[in-house]
């Protein structure tokens, strides 16, 4: 049994000085065009919409708004340029290319964190030190593929799909764009990319390094847009492949809309992961444990560890600890270096958790919120959040709030936790930390998600796979069994 | 499939039934003096035998037009206990070795390898020619095998170690996702269904599956085999009826993980994908697979109905 200590000590005394990252070198252009055929071209329509800091609720630039007549352009130019270039390319040189593009994000890696926390609102501490070199990394693993997919799926004789349509989230803008294209391209596919409307502009910074890198025209087209231009790329029947990572409930409409095609799908959806801390665990490795799991990136994370069950002998003091560590989080401007959470990505996202902690505590559970300051500058802020006396069939446990918010449960016995666990619709992830090894095997081949961190969480690499049991989707993305959603066998 | 039947198709199923008639149908033409002792066809649902409650039938008769069988017309509910049966059954069979799973594959080719003859005699009774007939039942018996050895095997073939950037042991492993609906190939009766349904079960999964339409006796007689395979109740649930009318029931389920469709109608494939949304089943279409031959098997089959999941562990002191 731990003993019960007294109040976590964080050296709090001490007071930060504000530390931000220098954003001079950031050229922004005033308006963003598509990317087709390895140019930069207007929207048929002539429409763009701006996409904003959230940290200020200030505009950074316009963005073309891509119709289906965009759309379709773009599928053209995948299309020729899949026939008459990449298809014929020998695999290595394909892999080439890619190995290139790795190495010019990690040559302009500062810009892109930037801009990345500029447009996204995520703290630059996170920018620079998970997404953009999780990016060129996931470029770089891939491009090595290219010449061995043989190796690969043993008998098969893989080969390539086609055009692939992929509508990527807001929430790692560039780490989502290259867990698209990277298998995608190394398979030997096109691509048109959708960016998410409101972080486009790393995918835009992307496309200007795709023309540096002389690519061949048209291997990858990025469009901009909402909703309507997603749907545009999913319904197009000149598409083989839609990969998609967002809500479950937009999932399911791409599931209906291409039923009976020959579209082949991927699905990265959404997930409310339990969090798992028995009281043989670590302690204060686990409340870490819990604050990254949730507070990483604003919550706005598909695999959070949204849902905390706590063996109930140490809840007491797990729960005290935890309080002790919200409290030292700094919100505010993404581009601090001290910054914990940064804004909220759009004041749409800010609305859906403000209604979430008012649902909250209507349904009978108990708030708590860290004390800290929060910008009074029209950015979208939401402090760090919990709710105890969470049960079961509450709203805040059951779905996706995508924000700072934990609900926190308690448990007995290892079998209580995994019904508990695996008691929603979601299955895409998992936490669990004891001490006992025997433990961790047992809960980890227990728990229906198909990512289990085990005495950690919230990490990624290329060469692991990623996706989600049940409604959290299907198709694995990273590592080896993320070839497969983009070749035919 | 081949144009007459023999007469003598039916004496060995006389022979070697061991279940009871309890229903009167009219008499098979006999040339010996005893009366033959027709078998009543019923579901085969949580290891049992029991009679479709909707109390429904449909008629399958010989080449001739001569009735065969009064096969149970499968319902709704009848659909919803064989999945309440494949879930309750679902965590033993997964959380079985894979050693053990193969043995008892490996125990179906055995039962199979021994009735041998009534699984040739019905499938020519209900049209097969007896060349044909005789070589689905050889290749149904040496797809058992070969799925008996991808038992514990399969695992090392798709698993993979993952060398992460960090200071983590970082592995992914396949799991079966959970139930598996089945619509079983049209034809080959017998073959078709072992080949649709063993690579589910090979790799863990428990199944729900509609046999085929046109040879439906062959699917109640092999639910005999696996129940005299060490298969526990639940694993298999074979049901008979029309797969127009459970489409829906089937895909529209909330508790079913995945759903196979060995068949080329593109309605069926539009509807199964299209409500399969709401719960987001794998949807697995085997379109044009020829299951007489060699590309009718692979480890791939049993893939299709895996998840990938990724552990992942900090390494440190």
């Amino acid at each position: 049994m731990p003993a019960i200590s007294g109040k976590m000590e964080f050296d709090t005394a001490w007071s930060y000085a504000p530390a931000p990252e220098n954003a001079d070198h950031i050229v922004l252009k005033k308006r963003y065009e598509l990317f087709i055929t390895g140019k930069f071209v207007k929207p048929q329509s002539g429409k763009y919409f701006e996409t904003l800091n959230p940290a200020t609720g200030k505009p950074l630039a316009k963005v073309a708004e891509g119709s289906e007549a965009d759309i379709d352009k773009a599928v053209k130019a995948a299309r020729k340029a899949y026939t008459n270039h990449w298809s014929k390319l020998p695999a290595k040189e394909r892999g080439k290319y890619i190995f290139r593009l790795a190495r010019m994000i990690q040559e302009r890696a500062r810009e892109f964190a930037v801009i990345e926390s500029l447009d996204g609102g995520k703290a630059i501490r996170e920018s620079k030190g998970v997404d953009i070199p999780l990016a060129a990394a996931h470029f770089f693993y891939y491009a090595g593929w290219a010449d061995k997919l043989n190796y690969a799926f043993p008998n098969t004789n893989p080969s390539s799909l086609g055009v692939a349509g992929q509508i990527i989230p807001w929430n790692f803008p560039l780490l989502m764009a290259a867990w698209k294209l990277a298998p995608a391209l190394a398979t030997g596919n096109t691509v048109v990319l959708k960016p998410a409307e409101t972080t486009p502009l790393t995918a835009m910074k992307l496309a200007e390094l795709i023309q540096d890198c002389d690519f061949p025209p048209g291997v990858v087209n990025i469009v901009t847009g909402a909703g309507a231009t997603g749907a545009a790329l999913v319904n197009h029947p000149d598409v083989d492949k839609i990969a998609f990572t967002g809500s479950t409930e937009v999932g399911k409409l791409i599931r209906r809309a291409t039923a009976g095609t020959q579209k082949k799908i991927t699905l990265e959806l959404g997930g409310k992961a339990a969090n798992i801390i028995f009281e043989d665990a670590p302690l204060d490795q686990a409340v870490e444990g819990i604050i990254n799991g949730i507070y990483f990136n604003q919550g706005h994370v598909c695999c959070a560890g949204s849902r905390l069950l706590v063996q109930e002998s140490v809840k007491e003091v797990i729960i005290r600890k935890l309080k002790d560590r919200m409290e030292t989080l700094i919100v505010g401007d993404p581009l601090d270096k001290n910054t914990d959470i940064g804004a909220i990505n759009s004041q749409q996202q800010l609305a859906t958790i403000e209604a979430y902690l008012k649902l909250g505590q209507a349904e009978g559970a108990e708030m708590f919120q860290s004390s800290c300051p929060v910008p009074q500058n029209g950015g979208y802020w939401v402090r760090p959040t919990l709710f105890l006396n969470a049960s079961q069939s509450h709203r805040i446990v059951q779905e996706e709030i995508f924000g700072p918010v934990l609900a926190v449960q308690s448990f007995r016995t290892v079998d209580e936790a995994v019904k508990k666990a695996n008691n929603t619709h979601y299955g895409l992830s998992a936490g669990v930390w004891t001490d006992k090894g025997s433990k961790i095997f047992q809960m980890t081949q227990k728990m229906r998600a198909g990512v289990i961190w085990a005495n950690t969480y919230n990490k990624f690499d290329p060469t692991a796979p990623f996706g989600g049991y049940k409604e959290s989707g299907f198709g694995r993305e990273g590592g080896l069994h993320g070839l497969m959603p983009y070749l035919k066998m | 499939m081949a144009k007459k039947t023999l007469k003598t198709a039916a004496k060995p199923l006389t022979k070697t039934s061991n279940k009871t008639a309890e229903n009167g149908h009219q008499e098979a033409p006999h040339t010996e003096t005893a009366l033959a002792v027709q078998k009543t066809y019923k579901l085969y649902i949580g290891g049992k035998f029991p009679r479709t409650e909707s109390g429904r039938f449909f008629k399958v008769n010989d080449p001739d037009g001569k009735l065969v069988a009064n096969m149970c017309r499968a319902s709704r509910k009848d659909f919803r206990n064989a999945v309440v049966a494949a879930r309750k059954a679902f965590g033993g069979w997964a959380g079985r070795t894979a050693y053990n799973r193969g043995q008892i594959i490996y125990r179906i080719a055995e039962m199979l390898e021994g009735r041998r003859a009534q699984f040739e005699a019905e499938l020519v009774q209900l049209g097969s020619d007896p060349k044909s007939a005789a070589q689905e039942v050889q290749a149904a018996i040496d797809r058992l095998i070969y799925y008996a050895g991808w038992a514990d095997k399969y695992q090392q073939v798709f698993s993979s170690v993952n060398p992460v950037a960090s200071s983590h042991f970082n592995f992914s492993v396949q799991e079966p996702t959970g139930v598996v609906a089945v619509f079983a190939p049209e034809e080959p009766g017998l073959l078709g269904l072992v080949s649709s349904i063993i690579p589910a079960i090979t790799g863990g999964n428990t199944v729900v599956v509609l046999a085929s339409e046109k040879f439906p006796t062959c699917a109640i007689t092999f639910g005999e085999v696996l129940q005299v395979s060490d298969v526990p109740g639940g694993v298999v649930n074979l049901l008979t009826g029309h797969q127009k009318e459970l489409l829906s029931h089937f895909s529209t389920h909330m508790d079913v993980n995945a759903m196979i469709y060995c068949g080329n109608d593109p309605q069926i494939s539009i509807t199964l994908q299209t409500s399969s949304a709401d719960n987001l089943k794998r949807t697995v279409l085997y379109p044009d697979t020829d299951w007489m031959t060699a590309s009718g098997a692979s480890p791939y089959f049993i893939l299709d109905t895996q998840e990938t999941k990724t552990t992942w562990h900090p390494v440190g002191k």
